[in-house]
């Protein structure tokens, strides 16, 4: 496609990317940079102090173990659904197909209330765990259910499109040369999908990581042990303490960029090793 | 355009849009031959419907059926409810602010980015999946830190009388942020993915710019623009977490119908949390619904493009 050159005759570039950038700018910008000074407003000193509280090291080790731990939960069932989805024929397939939107569009709190309404224990499902011994609501089990929950779309919806764009030339190549089945998935299909499903990953765990509505209602939220990161930040914010707040929010901010940086990296150093 | 994901540009997580049919030839070529055989297939199938009906479906239809057991009379009862009914007032006019906010956002954003060249495009994209990746905890303490009592703007704002955090203001600012990608992330593909000859020619035979737009540009963009849209709604009506945070969710005053689930929830009032939680439920797939209908009904009508 030929790329649209900057002097087109086409008007309202800067009346659209004026608006557009003034609009981000103000709403989401200007919010979050206030975020970044209040927690250093105390110096990095008051920011560290704040972040290295066991507390707060509590609540990150939640969030992010949980997240990680969702995402590639996610990311490996996510994509046989996606597989599946894309690959096959089925009655029922447009139900499935629904059924991975809905958590994405679901209100937070409605999932939350709908996870104690399977798994606290006096319910359905709950009741069968806990004759098997296991708990699910109000332990950090359920807190990785409520992730698993929000973050599935995202694992589905990002690798399908490559899964349907997968040539089928290279596929058939490989099977007259006299490759099994695995062994074509393995060396031709999943070096193409694998970035996309780091991709998945990636945005997966971000959203688990910052989740919150659903997960309130079925996690005990004691502190030190069951209370994700963004609930600390909310206590803190009653608490009046801004600074330790939007510490907390700091440190969970650069915590998650790390975690993406990483898989990015993965990512390209995939890419490389597996160049068509 | 490829749909291949970059680690540079985060690509749009939701349903495939009309630009990029999913029941292509291939895909249906795919099916018939080098799948795999008929266990593995089977296989496959079996545990993804186990894993999408055992996590989507089942605590959905867990809320379904604890209203059901209270009957349609609690609902009436907890609609009868005042701080019930400003709840809802106050979840509508939040929407009805924050959804055409970021519709417009979205258009000018993806004119900027899908019709033009110029540095730093990138820059702007990669800040739109912004809020999107923020907790929504942390979207309402930037809000409260910058427009508090306490916070950057919060005197000056007192001074001239506007009471932001804790009213209204406050959950349509909250709203309108966690809102921004979302109509954006799915025009700017379909824009990208349309040729500017149309836009070009109309210009060239004397349309004004605005005309254009008007009648070349969103006739062209419809079916993303609705569904954008909708999603759009949906997020503006269930957001959770920012609104909780912006809000400080005062029963009868800045309550929305999310927080007020939540604190229904808290007053041990479980059934009357369940039946509001499931008119969402229903919202929510009729939502979706209309977001596959649309979907495929695009793709029928590109069917005949291939």
């Amino acid at each position: 496609m030929i790329r649209p050159s900057r002097d087109s005759i086409l008007p309202g570039f800067r009346l659209a990317t004026g608006y557009a950038t003034t609009y981000l700018g103000l709403l989401v910008l200007l919010p979050l940079a206030a975020v970044a000074v209040t927690a250093t407003s105390e110096g990095v000193g008051g920011f560290w102090s704040e972040v290295s509280k066991d507390r707060t090291l509590a609540a990150y080790r939640l969030s992010i173990v949980g997240a990680l731990s969702a995402a590639a939960i996610n990311a490996t069932f996510g994509f046989i659904v996606a597989w599946a989805l894309a690959r096959y024929r089925f009655p029922g397939r447009g139900l499935l197909d629904a059924l991975v939107d809905l958590p994405l569009a679901l209100p937070t709190a409605v999932a939350g209330i709908a996870l104690t309404a399977v798994y606290s224990q006096d319910h359905m499902l709950g009741r069968l765990l806990g004759k098997l011994g296991i708990s699910v609501a109000y332990t950090n089990t359920g807190v990785l259910m409520a992730m698993l929950l929000v973050s599935l779309p995202f694992s589905v919806r990002i690798v399908m499109p490559v899964i349907e764009d997968l040539e089928p030339e290279l596929e058939e190549a490989a099977a007259s040369l006299g490759a099994s089945a695995w062994t074509t998935f393995r060396t031709v299909v999943l070096p193409i999908v694998f970035p996309a499903i780091l991709t998945g990953l990636a945005l997966s765990f971000a959203k688990a990581v910052g989740e919150y509505g659903s997960i309130i209602f079925i996690s005990s939220n004691m502190q030190g042990g069951s209370e994700i990161a963004p609930l600390l930040i909310m206590t803190r914010l009653e608490e009046h303490d801004e600074q330790a707040a939007a510490s907390v929010a700091m440190g969970l901010l650069l915590l998650s960029l790390l975690v993406l940086l990483t898989v990015n990296a993965l990512q390209a150093w995939s890419r490389r090793r597996h160049a068509a | 355009m490829t749909l291949m994901p970059d680690s540079a540009s985060i690509p749009r997580t939701l349903p495939a849009s009309a630009a990029h049919p999913r029941e292509s030839p291939r895909a249906r070529a795919h099916a018939a031959g080098t799948s795999g055989n008929g266990i593995v297939r089977a296989l496959l199938i079996g545990l993804s419907a186990l894993f999408l009906l055992v996590m989507v479906a089942l605590p959905l239809l867990a809320v379904a059926a604890e209203a059901f057991r209270s009957g349609v009379g609690t609902l009436i009862e907890i609609l009868k409810e005042p701080h019930v009914a400003s709840a809802f007032g106050r979840t509508a006019v939040t929407a009805a602010i924050a959804v055409p906010l970021s519709i417009v956002f979205g258009i000018a954003a993806a004119w900027s980015i899908a019709k033009f060249e110029w540095r730093g495009k990138a820059v702007l994209a990669a800040l739109i999946d912004l809020p999107l990746t923020v907790s929504p905890v942390i979207v309402g303490l930037s809000l409260v830190l910058l427009l508090g009592a306490r916070g950057w703007l919060g005197p000056t704002l007192a001074t001239v009388g506007i009471d932001v955090i804790f009213a209204l203001p406050g959950i349509v600012l909250a709203t309108a942020f966690v809102t921004v990608p979302l109509v954006a992330r799915e025009l700017i593909p379909l824009m990208e993915s349309q040729s500017r000859h149309e836009e070009e020619a109309a210009l060239s035979l004397g349309a004004s710019g605005w005309s254009t737009f008007l009648r070349v540009t969103l006739p062209n963009i419809r079916w993303g623009l609705l569904y954008g849209s909708v999603l759009c709604a949906a997020r503006a009506i269930g957001e959770f977490g920012a609104v909780w945070v912006v809000s400080g969710h005062i029963s009868g005053q800045t309550e929305t119908v999310p927080l007020l689930i939540e604190s229904l929830y808290g007053e041990y009032r479980f059934d009357s949390a369940a039946s509001l939680a499931a008119l969402l439920v229903a919202f929510t797939i009729v939502s979706v619904g209309i977001r596959h209908a649309l979907q495929a009904r695009e793709l029928h009508r590109r069917g005949g493009h291939h």
